[in-house]
């Protein structure tokens, strides 16, 4: 079953589909309310839960009194650790696809409350109303015990983690001496960093529907970015076949991370489900949004030494980040500054600090997203210190291979990102000098930094079924949480056997279709593409052979490379008026449908070899009011380099939104911890801020061109983490040149910019 | 939520009838406030009486050559009248300045008065607030109080009032309406709103029988030199971390009359008369804005988070003031 | 043992509620805490109106309630009695899509499409209103509608689009 992975297509066919700006497929849906979400399948009788949270971050549940709540009418149950049915026992089965090292959280499994706002009942009711109610009824008397939530008072009391999760790399062996350089260095940096908490917050709230059919098996609609993760995991915890459990979630809106590991609601109603054997919906409330993973809070160091010339001399970039108690979250923060940048002297350091949180969460471009920017505005504050310009400091320390391990990245068009997006942007017209651009009482600034995310592949099926009708329908279990999942696939298939896209139908979200990995790291395209890819070829290797076998046919005796497909058509490619449609093809053959399935395995011997990453160079405007210290971001270009785009129009607008996604994080985004509770306090999206129509303005996004042969068959790398990268330093940058006030806490709130400009006063 | 009954009201007599003697009952109209908080639980009432068709919505002129702005007027509605626009330019900017165009289409003139505090321990009921339980202790004090007040707060309770409309309508010295079981009665803007002292779960000096009919705004609007500023942590749809509404009379660059008012500082709208006072005879520009602007702020005091906001009060209201008068300061 | 409130009353009764839903006059027996949100997608199944946050803060739940655009969660449905709805499946006129859920396909201006119907029936609310003349307009006018896939420069173009062609 495992396709020999072929020569990538350099040369395409006309009419081809990838590289096409198609408008989405789902795209009729979703305007017009017809694409149903977790929460909007139903069923006769359908019961709906609501969770009762917990008020203590950390102790022991004493008492649970559901009387009041189970006496009204229309109430059915109240789930409780004491009286929860038997679960699954151990650690392994509680283990999702996404989970790292430890012991996974395990909602009422007992008294034990490990975190705020954990779950510690389920009421179940007639109504969505009358559960809310009753779940307000629910008396919870906790032994509380001391807990810890304050990254910054802990953050001495830490440990070094291992290979604790799935693609996770702990730094590299430091290279030369660091600490000796940087003291030696002519010029040098030495930063402090810190960033937030923040919260995926998706707009669709979390939410599983169970479907309970009367022989007991269940058809389960949850919010998830793996339909296969959740389906093992629910069939692991609660015991259940394999065969009876069907997960779908064909529209996910909006994840970011938040629907990797399965979450509490769907364990919730499922456990209803099956012990009330009834249909049941549970869906999280938007405070109980911040009762699950988060990105973790960090602090970091990065220090840099350089001579004159601006040659890195010295890179030291140690990272502190929380973690719960219960497991080892762990995300690659500091090994990318030792892969963007040559230096002989480099010492990495990454370490966890336990606290009474849930266990943190991959939220887009985890890692790189709080690593990268704070290497990125030391490289700021290096340039301006040695008067040089923050490209050409870039450039002076470019590599084309990867200092970490060696290995020649298998494409890299950084260089050329830098190019044409400072040509863009008009970088050229940049005087160096902070606050050297001013209208009026706004000082405007122009900040740069660059980007780099893993190019991952990992193994997924696919299965293309080819009817008669020249109709073609390609499935795998992967999900479209807004990436364009379904209409890049169409493309690829449309491709292969020259079909327009509305004749291919793509199917998702669904744990009986073949395997595909969970959607996260930027890696859908490249493994499931790659699958369907595969896939579809078969299809047509079989057409072809039964093309070539028509005797007297247009094409009998046809070679499979002498043939190209087009318009539902063979054609011969050295006499085009040579054709036969796939319908014809088929008939002749006897053929009503030809179904092909195939896995893609990357390609491991040559991904050994080399490096593989997306690139981006960002260049933002800031506009800052001196008074009031408010930011307006008002130009912002993303160059990014990430080999083939399959679709243009849904490739920039995940650029354009992990862009947004950026000036979140540089300016808004931070969930306000209160230590003495040990709770989350603004647990909204009115009080936890994301950006506004108001905060977006002018987003420029190139494409710059990379051929890529080893990355998989498509050469197509993934654009869903690579946007965000770089933009928090390129607009923390740009503030310092605006404002001459270098804010090294994000997000760069008003109150710090104030006080930046008070000190650079002297006041 | 918990349970309630519905009514609806056809009169406001019969509005004012169906809360006699029934301290749970509330009144709705627009539900942007009420029903939000009765979801997070912050509010419990047994009964919600239906306001929302009673004949208050218009805007209509007065006898002193005012507008009276009806109790159940849109909040939208009032921001783009013609005469609103025209003759209370601050007014108008302070309502758009507020929520999002959805909500200001649903919320009520008389409702945003009766708004209450976004703090998040008053929404959170698993933490203490002595407005939602009084007696619990307020989490801000010790908590995350970054949003929180810096004038005229007490040891019970450090929440602001979160209106924009409120701190124009405070500047503007407007009237407020009121009907009740003892007769219709008129409240001073200035004294419609309360501090939190040792009762922070009692807001405003409404009585718990009586119903917001009217707002009266006087003929004086200060339509030539006034303006709403607001500063919050996004472009849009944020509450205020400080919210400036000033109004100046200016004759020959000096100043006759003035008005400053501010939001997200304080348990109610913070009316500074001295200030004014201050800025009366004085020269339209930069040294008396500022001077004013230290008054305003002497006695603030900030808490863990939010001391920021008296240097930024201060810097809003010089901005404010020489945006209103048309001078250039930083 | 005494609940802190003191009592806990049974589950309000429910009430008739007659509302017109995309044109056609429906009327509901809900209880009176039942949001006209949740009228809709639980009680008419009209799910195309999405619950984003249930407290007014993201714009999700956007209706054209007698024409104007209002969040559906923080009313109730029987405040809403008499009253003419418009959600997002009532704006297509059959097969052919309002000229602005045409332009937010041709714009890319949504991403998992979840505050899309919001965002759809806030711009209708908002051309209704006249009040936006520029892409600022635009963008502050909008700003009730969150997108966390950060669509926002596509949904003003959009917009933009369908005001250029003399609105809807």
């Amino acid at each position: 079953m495992i396709a020999k992975p072929s020569i990538p297509d350099v040369l395409r066919e006309p009419g081809a589909q990838i590289g096409k700006p198609v408008s989405r497929v789902d795209g009729r849906l979703k305007v017009t309310g017809g694409a149903k979400y977790a929460a909007e399948f139903s069923a006769p009788g359908l019961a709906h839960g609501y969770i009762v949270s917990s008020t203590i971050a950390r102790g022991r549940i004493t008492r649970i009194d559901t009387s009041a709540a189970l006496a009204l009418p229309g109430v059915l149950h109240v789930f409780t650790h004491e009286n929860r049915p038997s679960l699954a026992w151990f650690d392994r089965k509680w283990k999702d696809d996404d989970a790292p090292k430890g012991s996974p959280f395990r909602p009422l499994y007992d008294a034990e409350i490990i975190h705020s706002l954990q779950p510690v009942a389920l009421v179940v009711a007639e109504s969505f109303e009358l559960a809310r109610y009753a779940a307000r009824l629910v008396q919870v008397e906790y032994e509380a015990a001391p807990h810890r939530t304050d990254l910054h008072a802990h953050r001495d009391d830490t440990f070094t983690p291992g290979k604790d999760k799935g693609g996770f790399q702990p730094p590299p062996k430091p290279r030369g001496d660091a600490d000796r350089a940087l003291a030696e260095a002519e010029v040098s940096v030495d930063l402090e960093f810190t960033q937030a908490t923040e919260h995926h917050n998706p707009m669709e709230m979390h939410a599983s529907t169970v479907i309970h059919h009367e022989d007991g098996t269940l058809a389960v609609y949850d919010k998830t970015q793996g339909a296969q993760n959740s389906h093992s995991w629910i069939c692991n915890v609660f015991n259940l076949s394999k065969s009876d459990v069907r997960v779908l979630s064909p529209f996910v809106g909006g994840a970011f991370g938040s629907g990797l590991r399965p979450q509490h609601q769907l364990f919730m109603a499922v456990l209803a489900a099956t012990q009330l054997k009834r249909s049941v919906r549970v869906e999280l409330s938007r405070p109980q949004m911040f009762s699950f993973g988060h990105r973790p809070e960090t602090i970091q160091r990065v220090a840099l030494g350089a001579r004159k010339d601006g040659t890195l001399t010295a890179l030291i970039h140690e990272a502190v980040q929380e973690s719960s108690q219960n497991e080892n979250y762990v995300e690659i923060v500091v090994n990318w500054s030792g892969q963007q940048y040559k230096c002989d002297n480099v010492r990495l350091d990454y370490k966890l600090c336990r606290l009474d949180v849930h266990t943190p969460l991959d939220q887009r471009a985890p890692g790189a997203a709080t690593g990268v920017p704070a290497l990125e505005i030391a490289m700021d504050e290096l340039a301006h210190k040695l008067g040089m310009d923050p490209v050409e400091l870039r450039l002076k320390n470019y590599t084309d291979t990867d200092p970490n391990t060696g290995k020649p990245f298998s494409s890299k068009e950084l260089r050329a990102c830098f190019q044409q997006g400072a040509e863009r942007f008009g970088w050229a017209k940049r005087n160096p000098k902070p606050r050297s651009m001013r209208e009026g009482r706004q000082l405007i600034g122009w900040g740069m930094a660059s980007g780099v995310w893993d190019a991952m592949q990992g193994q997924a099926v696919a299965k293309a079924t080819l009817g008669v009708d020249g109709r073609l329908t390609v499935g795998s279990a992967t999900a479209d949480i807004g990436t364009g999942t379904y209409t890049v696939m169409t493309q690829i298939a449309a491709d292969v056997l020259g079909l327009s896209v509305k004749d291919v139908t793509f199917h998702l979200g669904d744990s009986s279709l073949p395997m595909a990995p969970i959607e996260g790291g930027s890696w859908t395209v490249s493994s499931v593409g790659s699958a369907v890819k595969a896939a579809c070829d078969r299809v047509r290797d079989r057409l072809v052979t039964a093309a070539s076998k028509m005797k007297g046919g247009p094409l009998a005796g046809i070679g499979n490379q002498e043939v190209v497909f087009a318009d539902g058509h063979l054609v011969a490619k050295a006499d085009p008026s040579r054709r036969v449609s796939i319908t014809d093809v088929m008939r002749a053959s006897e053929l009503l449908t030809i179904e092909e399935e195939a896995r893609s395995v990357p390609y491991l011997l040559a991904r050994s070899r080399h490096a593989l990453g997306t690139h981006s160079a960002i260049f933002a405007e800031v506009r800052v009011d001196e008074g009031l210290g408010t930011v307006q971001v008002t130009r912002v270009v993303s160059a990014i380099a990430a080999g083939r785009i399959i679709n243009p129009k849904t490739a920039r607008s995940q650029i354009m939104g992990a862009v947004v996604w950026g000036i979140g994080m540089a300016l808004e985004e931070e969930t306000f911890t209160d230590h003495t509770l040990g709770r989350y306090m603004n647990h909204d999206i009115a009080e936890y801020h994301i950006p506004v129509n108001a905060d977006v303005h002018d987003i420029d996004v190139i494409f710059v061109e990379e051929h890529d042969e080893v990355v998989n068959p498509l050469g197509a790398k993934g654009v869903g983490e690579i946007g965000i990268v770089g933009v928090p330093a390129a607009i923390a940058n740009a503030i310092f040149h605006a404002t001459g006030v270098r804010v090294c806490d994000l997000p760069i709130t008003v109150d710090k910019i104030l006080e930046g400009l008070r000190r650079n006063r002297g006041d | 939520m918990r349970a309630f009954t519905y009514s609806r009201a056809d009169t406001v007599e019969d509005a004012v009838r169906a809360l006699a003697g029934n301290p749970d009952a509330r009144f709705v109209a627009g539900g942007t406030n009420l029903l939000d908080l009765m979801k997070a639980d912050a509010m419990r009432p047994a009964h919600l009486v239906d306001i929302s068709r009673l004949p208050l919505d218009r805007i209509e002129e007065t006898e002193d050559g005012g507008l009276r702005l009806g109790a159940l007027a849109r909040n939208a509605d009032t921001a783009w009248d013609e005469r609103v626009r025209s003759r209370y330019p601050m007014l108008s900017k302070a309502i758009l300045a507020g929520a999002s165009a959805q909500l200001r289409n649903m919320a009520t003139n008389g409702g945003n008065l009766l708004q209450r505090t976004r703090c998040y321990y008053f929404y959170d009921s698993g933490t203490p607030c002595n407005k939602r339980e009084p007696g619990s202790g307020c989490g801000a004090l010790t908590g995350v109080n970054r949003i929180h007040a810096i004038l005229g707060a007490s040891e019970h309770c450090i929440a602001v009032h979160p209106s924009d409309l409120c701190v124009a309508l405070a500047a503007l010295e407007a009237t407020v309406r009121v009907t009740g079981p003892r007769g219709e009665r008129t409240i001073p803007f200035a004294e419609f709103h309360r501090l939190p002292g040792d009762t922070p779960h009692i807001d405003t000096t409404l009585g718990a029988d009586e119903i917001v009919t009217a707002i009266d705004l006087p003929a004086r609007g200060f339509a030539e030199h006034s303006t709403y500023l607001k500063v919050r942590d996004r472009a849009s749809y944020a509450f205020a971390l400080v919210s400036v509404a000033a109004a100046l009379e200016i004759e020959g660059g000096t100043i006759r009359a003035a008005r400053l008012a501010l939001g997200g500082v304080a348990h109610k709208p913070w009316r500074d008369t001295e200030a004014e006072a201050m800025l009366v005879g004085k020269p339209a520009e930069a040294a008396s804005f500022a001077a004013a602007a230290q008054a305003v702020l002497r006695g603030a005091k900030g808490h863990a988070h939010n001391a920021f906001k008296i240097p930024l009060a201060e810097r809003a209201i010089v901005r404010a003031l020489s945006e209103a008068a048309g001078v250039q300061t930083p | 043992m005494p609940h802190p409130m003191g009592f806990a009353p049974p589950p309000p009764e429910v009430m008739a509620v007659t509302l017109t839903v995309n044109g056609v006059e429906t009327t509901l027996q809900v209880a009176p805490w039942t949001s006209l949100l949740d009228a809709l997608r639980l009680h008419l199944d009209l799910t195309g109106t999405k619950k984003g946050c249930d407290h007014g803060q993201c714009g999700a739940c956007t209706v054209l309630v007698d024409g104007r655009r209002i969040n559906s969660c923080l009313t109730l449905a029987v405040m809403q009695d008499g009253r003419s709805v418009t959600t997002i499946e009532g704006l297509a006129s059959g097969d052919t899509l309002h000229p602005l859920q045409k332009a937010f396909v041709e714009n890319d201006a949504f991403q998992c499409g979840y505050c899309t119907p919001g965002q759809i029936c806030s711009a209708a609310g908002l051309l209704a209103e006249g009040k936006a003349k520029t892409d600022d307009d635009i963008r502050e006018l909008m700003s009730g509608n969150l997108c966390r896939c950060g669509a926002y420069p596509n949904i003003v173009k959009a917009i933009r689009q369908v005001m250029g062609e003399g609105g809807a």
